[in-house]
């Protein structure tokens, strides 16, 4: 009898799960691309609106630019988010999820690194285009910008995730995703609306504005560490 | 017994905030700002008591999780819901405040705004509770998000301060001194609040743990 | 050590006991054949053993672990409700994607050997959205035996299935137990069932009523067990 009942499993075992979730998610989403479509048409549509909203002059715009960027991230990023956990209730895939040997947290890994990824990738298809819609320039400090841009993604990532998880056999889903992380993620969008808007207008970050910085990567690991603890309680009780 | 020992505190607390209001409405007008600086009589304690509330209902949310006992399932509900009464009254007060004072209604000054973001916060919970129909799946979803929300409360209030600080805004209560002798009807209201939380969230706990009798009747019948 | 054991579990949904005090066991190699009403708390005690939930009260050993260490996982397979596969995923690289999950040596060869063993070779790289609905439950009884578990927790198996997926499901699970696996499976097709099983629990109500051998009188009038031991029968 073929057996796999075996020691232990081996030391990468996680980091291969991580991995094959991920890529799983990946391959799902970029085969059907509902997810991701619609979160691009949504941060389009959001940039279209706002230039309509005032009149950009380039200084205004600039400093504005990091409110205007973080709005279009943050409501295009929760499309992708709110699929998380939703592409695992056709056919009940979630319980195949729960009864493989894969603990809570390795699971909620592999997701949080598919969502990231895909809504950097909206992030940064966002970006050209708003620099082309408001004639500004936002690329002089890319390194750090792609910095403060991962970090906060991370945030809304993992805050995503896990509310993603809570939220995906309770009633009205959609309305109640948006409706606790945004709250929960004002404090890391401030931070990275002040940054990103000090980054655009072509500034360093400096004295005061490195207290951002730390709000963010504090943000980020008290969240990371409460849904890694987390999570097994939301998808076993 | 014990429902008479809360609604004596109940009674003894409005007395309080009775003969209190009196005794302050009796105290000289304040030098810059004049008879609504008194509200900092109630603005002030409202806050207090809103964050004792939801104090109590993060222990009680993180007790639920250790313990699954639905006792503290219902002092977690119980509590954040008296903790957004009092956040809704001291949102109301300043609100006042500013109107008298500065003529808005609403200023986006630092405290005020952290105060709403936590009222949207713990509106959320509210809100999840109902989104969940199967008990202690209910009560673990919002033991859960409570502790999230929870963590989140003092990293907003810095965030919004920092904020403020490199965008200021006109600050509420700037301007205004409070004299020492006022201390001691401060300190009054400060307990006949936090009293009257208690009493409502004992009230509500009775209610909670009466609901969730009926609702395992209601399923008993309808199983078979 | 038992394969499955089950000792003063209750579970709870708020204050409403679903299951009461069940006390149960299936010794390795046997077929468990658990009987009941809608609502009798099937389902709930197969998910429960599983570890898809808590118990409120009691324990449930899995050869011996609690059912939410990864080694008592990697020795069992369940059938709920869904097929638990992706439609948008094919039949390959759903199973792929469990071997690599249930860390097996080599997931792709696992999968086609059971893609054949089901009989869905030829759609390997199909994917499941097209499948006809007998086919995406072979893919689910292959995805559940994928990684040759030791324990098979199944839910009403039989229910839903066209008679191509009810002989290859009977023929591997009348091999399973050849090869000594345990099976435990709720079931309201008495007849397919009670044709394997060495075992039956009637639950009513959340409780066990009966518990026994599975005698050739059950097998030849299923309706015995619930005239005997259950409530109207």
């Amino acid at each position: 009898m073929k057996s796999a009942e075996r020691a232990p499993a081996p030391k990468g075992a996680a980091a291969f799960q991580i991995l094959t979730i991920a890529l799983k998610d990946l391959r799902s989403e970029l085969r059907t691309k509902e997810a991701i479509n619609a979160s691009l048409a949504f941060a389009l549509v959001i940039l279209l609106m706002f230039s309509f909203a005032f009149d950009p002059e380039a200084d205004t715009t600039r400093e504005i630019s990091g409110g205007l960027l973080w709005i279009v991230f943050a409501f295009a990023g929760t499309l992708i988010l709110n699929r998380s956990f939703a592409r695992e209730v056709p056919n009940d895939c979630l319980d195949g999820l729960i009864a493989a040997p894969v603990p809570g947290w390795v699971l909620f890994l592999g997701k949080a690194v598919a969502n990231f990824a895909l809504v950097m990738a909206v992030e940064l298809v966002a970006l050209p285009i708003f620099g082309i819609f408001y004639n500004v320039r936002w690329a002089q400090q890319f390194g750090e910008l792609l910095g403060v841009l991962a970090l906060a993604t991370w945030g809304m990532t993992v805050i995503g995730t896990i509310f993603s998880a809570l939220t995906v056999n309770i009633r009205l889903r959609e309305v109640m995703l948006p409706m606790l992380t945004y709250p929960i993620l004002v404090p890391a969008l401030i931070g990275a609306m002040r940054l990103t808007a000090v980054l655009v207008m072509g500034k360093p970050i400096g004295g005061d504005d490195a207290a951002w910085l730390r709000l963010l990567v504090g943000f980020d690991a008290i969240y990371t560490a409460a849904s890694l603890v987390l999570v097994e309680t939301v998808l076993v009780g | 017994m014990r429902d008479k020992i809360v609604y004596g505190l109940g009674i003894a607390a409005a007395a309080v905030l009775a003969w209190n209001t009196y005794a302050i409405a009796g105290l000289p007008d304040e030098v810059n700002q004049g008879a609504v600086f008194k509200i900092i009589f109630f603005h002030v304690p409202m806050w207090a008591a809103a964050g004792v509330a939801v104090s109590v209902a993060l222990i009680a949310s993180a007790l639920f999780l250790i313990t699954r006992n639905f006792a503290f399932d219902a002092a977690a509900v119980a509590s954040t819901e008296v903790g957004v009464c009092f956040l809704t009254a001291g949102l109301a007060t300043g609100s006042i405040w500013g109107r008298q004072i500065w003529g808005i209604w609403w200023t986006w000054d630092a405290r005020l705004t952290s105060a709403l973001l936590c009222w949207i916060l713990y509106a959320g919970y509210l809100m999840l509770r109902r989104a969940v129909e199967e008990p202690t799946q209910r009560a673990t979803f919002a033991a859960i998000f409570n502790i999230f929300a929870f963590l989140d409360v003092p990293i907003v209030f810095f965030s919004i301060k920092w904020w403020r600080t490199q965008h200021p805004q006109p600050v509420f209560w700037g301007n205004g001194s409070f004299p020492k002798d006022w201390t001691q009807h401060f300190l009054y209201n400060m307990a006949a609040m936090v009293a009257l939380g208690v009493v409502m969230t004992v009230v509500r706990l009775r209610q909670e743990e009466v609901q969730r009798e009926i609702d395992a009747v209601r399923r008993t019948v309808h199983a078979f | 050590m038992s394969a499955v054991a089950v000792d003063g579990v209750w579970k709870y949904y708020g204050d409403y006991p679903a299951l009461r005090d069940i006390h149960l066991e299936a010794a390795p190699g046997a077929c468990l054949a658990l009987i009941g009403r809608n609502g009798a708390g099937k389902t709930t005690l197969l998910r429960t053993v599983a570890g898809f939930s808590r118990p409120g009260r009691g324990d449930i050993r899995i050869f011996g672990k609690a059912p939410r260490e990864t080694a008592a996982r990697r020795m069992t397979g369940f059938i709920g409700h869904g097929i638990s596969v992706y439609d948008e995923l094919s039949a390959l690289e759903n199973l792929t994607l469990y071997g690599k999950l249930y860390g097996l040596e080599n997931p792709r060869r696992a999968a086609l050997e059971w893609l054949e063993r089901t009989g869905l070779e030829r759609v390997a790289n199909g994917l499941v959205r097209e499948f006809s609905r007998g086919m995406r439950q072979r893919l689910a009884v292959a995805r559940a035996f994928l990684h040759e578990p030791a324990l098979l927790l199944l839910d009403e198996p039989f229910t839903a299935l066209d008679d191509r997926a009810i002989a290859v499901l009977q023929r591997l699970l009348r091999e399973a137990l050849q090869d000594g696996k345990t099976i435990v499976m709720s079931t309201h097709q008495l007849r397919e069932a009670l044709e394997l099983s060495t075992h039956v629990a009637l639950l009513v109500r959340g409780k066990v009523a009966f518990e026994g051998r599975c005698t050739p009188e059950m097998v030849a009038d299923p309706g015995y067990v619930y005239a005997r031991y259950g409530e109207g029968g």
